[in-house]
């Protein structure tokens, strides 16, 4: 069974972590995802840069900008993951915007994620619509859940048909912004983390955007399965070594 | 009448296999719901009459369809220029800007936001703004900011706040990320005005159609003027395309017409400085649309470059790819110098000094040797004043 799947299952609020492949250093890569594991990250989402990532607000296109500098590809993210599945076994997600899979060809894309054990994929201006009539089928092939975003925006029957098309969990966009903007979570959020959890849903969802503390897991995990935490994150990494994130995570598990 | 629709868009937001809407889920509401109500506000009665009335009383319209003698007696054809340069702030953008206003109106934003290069597109939208009572917000790369004080004073004469953007190589294709951004962050009272057939759909069809009043004034007055409404040939200039959609609007199913895109070669089509994006584009997604866009062999952005900053976009509209990819327009790429070259040359022989976008698709004239008898229509996509410093630099005036 793919393992988000079987992640899903575990009986406990989830705690995912959004980072930039190629960033702070070329190769830090594997080493960032091996760090993560062992401080029980329940999940990952591998960031493939693109010049300009239009859902990103300044921390998490900051962090894209330094990878492609680096000398990020995709080709390159393949290569540093192909031996991954030896030392890690948490849920792999790609997050990437859409043209540079299409360039690399979405069914090369695809198998190659197979192939490193890649588990998901979350492309933001991948539109549901389109997924559905032309790349279903390959994804499915090679074993990927696709997943899709809701916002506050969204509507109930939209909410339904995105619903209807998952076959992981929703990534609940926390509210109506880019990544990184922190907040915190005020009445307005905790009513729209109400209202989709009245809704039923078959799939779970996961809150993202906005989270960058305990606080914020707290109150994104109080209705959902889980929480992402990206920009956070990537802030953490700028100030700190690979070496200090158990204790970024801890911070926020504990 | 099968040939009707080719060349425009399909009803699911596609010239050919161009275009679509690829945004994330968050501007999905406000890209919907413009896609479902455009074309009903624009086709209604009021719209139609307010738009008509502000293009006329407003922006000065008609623009004159003015026979190039001098010019035409040069080039050993017939050349008539289409005015888009006398239009109010001076060029084309305005048409566009008066349209998409009228629409935010109707649609009960309150709160307007622009991307823009050169500024041209900016002061065409604060000034509407202006007209309307509306707040605007443009954003304009920081590079861009520096190179283009005059107009970045001019929109804020014109009451709008312009924010720079920081991201990326801080120009337009950044501007344009910023203000989408922008627009996530302000899902409900804010309508984002974009400045070329760019974009989602349904934002290139709605540009082109208000864009399209150029070539609907181009055939009433061709008929008055040689007793047809039908050109051979069709030449403009394109950056994102809006100038271009509108003076081939009307052609685009009718083969008779040629049609010439004049794209931007910067310092020569090869040269690694260049913004001739059908010819060295490949398909991908840029700002929501598919289309031809210069990019990386790993699917990264890159940056063009042309001398006319209304040019140096790495995307094309969807339109135009199609136009391009079907062969149904013909493509040319103009290099600086031979730009600036037509731009002199149009100011000495006809009194007319245009804006450096036109005069690249003016080079045309010193490339392709057009038939005596041949008509041949120019889109004078703006005038001069905005790029008098680059022709000083250039020409050491
Ligand atoms: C005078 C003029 N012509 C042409 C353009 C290019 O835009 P488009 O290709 O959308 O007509 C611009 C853009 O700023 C412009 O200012």
């Amino acid at each position: 069974m793919n393992r988000i799947l079987t992640k899903l299952k575990e009986e406990k609020k989830l705690l995912s972590i959004y980072f930039s492949a190629g960033y702070p250093n070329r190769n830090d890569t594997t080493s960032i995802i091996e760090h993560l594991e062992h401080s029980d990250v329940d999940m990952i989402e591998i960031g493939l840069p693109f010049s300009d990532p239009l859902a990103d607000g300044p921390t998490i296109q900051e962090s894209s900008t330094q990878a492609l500098k680096n000398g990020m590809t995709t080709e390159l993210l393949f290569e540093q993951l192909k031996d991954i599945r030896k030392t890690v076994s948490i849920p792999l997600i790609i997050m990437g915007y859409f043209n540079p899979i299409l360039q690399y060809g979405v069914e090369a894309f695809c198998k190659k994620c197979e192939e490193v054990g890649i588990d998901g994929l979350i492309i933001p201006d991948l539109p549901a619509d389109v997924y559905h009539r032309e790349y279903k089928t390959i994804f499915e092939h090679h074993n990927l859940i696709n997943v899709f975003l809701i916002t506050p925006q969204t509507s109930e029957q939209r909410i339904r048909y995105i619903d209807s098309i998952s076959n992981g969990f929703i990534y609940m966009v926390s509210s109506a912004s880019v990544t990184g903007s922190n907040s915190g979570f005020g009445e307005a959020q905790t009513t729209y983390f109400k209202r989709i959890a009245n809704m039923n849903l078959n799939n779970p969802t996961i809150v993202g955007f906005g989270i960058s503390d305990k606080q914020t897991f707290t109150q994104a995990t109080t209705y959902s399965k889980g929480a992402i935490i990206g920009s956070a994150f990537i802030k953490f990494l700028k100030q700190h070594s690979i070496a200090k994130i158990p204790e970024f995570v801890k911070a926020i598990k504990n | 009448m099968t040939e009707i629709m080719i060349y425009n868009i399909n009803d699911k937001g596609y010239y050919g296999e161009f275009g679509g809407a690829y945004i994330p889920e968050m501007l999905y509401p406000n890209v919907e719901e413009l896609s479902q109500k455009y074309l009903a506000i624009m086709n209604e009665a009021s719209f139609q009459k307010e738009f008509n009335q502000l293009l006329k009383d407003y922006v000065g319209r008609p623009s004159p369809l003015y026979f190039a003698k001098r010019l035409s007696e040069k080039h050993n054809t017939k050349i008539y220029l289409k005015r888009e340069d006398l239009n109010h702030t001076g060029a084309h953008k305005v048409n566009n800007t008066i349209g998409q206003i009228l629409m935010a109106k109707s649609l009960g934003k309150t709160r307007i936001i622009a991307e823009t290069g050169a500024g041209q597109h900016g002061v065409a939208t604060a000034t509407v703004c202006a007209l309307m009572g509306m707040q605007c917000i443009v954003y304009m790369g920081a590079v861009d900011i520096e190179r283009q004080a005059p107009n970045v004073a001019r929109m804020k004469m014109l009451g709008a706040e312009v924010r720079p953007a920081l991201s990326g190589s801080k120009t337009l294709k950044d501007a344009t990320n910023e203000a989408i951004r922008d627009w996530i962050n302000n899902p409900t009272n804010t309508h984002y005005i974009i400045g070329s057939v760019v974009g989602p759909h349904p934002y290139p069809d709605m540009v082109a159609r208000f864009q399209a009043v150029i070539s609907e004034e181009i055939k009433w007055q061709l008929k008055d003027k040689e007793g047809t409404e039908t050109p051979d040939h069709v030449i403009a200039c394109v950056g994102g395309g809006s100038n271009a959609a509108g003076a081939f609007y009307h052609y685009l199913d009718d083969t008779n017409v040629n049609l010439i895109a004049v794209e931007a070669a910067g310092k020569g089509i090869h040269s690694g400085e260049s913004a001739a994006t059908s010819i060295l584009g490949r398909e991908g997604i840029i700002h929501g649309s598919k289309t031809l866009l210069m990019q990386t062999n790993d699917g990264q952005i890159t940056e063009p470059y042309s001398i006319s900053a209304g040019l140096d976009y790495p995307g094309v509209g969807p339109m135009h790819a199609h136009l391009y990819k079907t062969g149904r327009a013909e493509f040319l790429a103009v290099t600086d110098d031979e730009a600036m070259t037509a731009g002199l040359e149009l100011s000495q022989l006809e009194g007319i000094i245009p804006a450096i976008e036109t005069a690249h698709a003016l080079a045309v004239f010193d490339k392709k040797a057009f038939k005596a008898s041949d008509i041949v229509i120019l889109n004078v996509s703006g005038r001069g004043d905005k790029d008098l410093q680059n022709y000083i630099d250039y020409f050491k005036l």
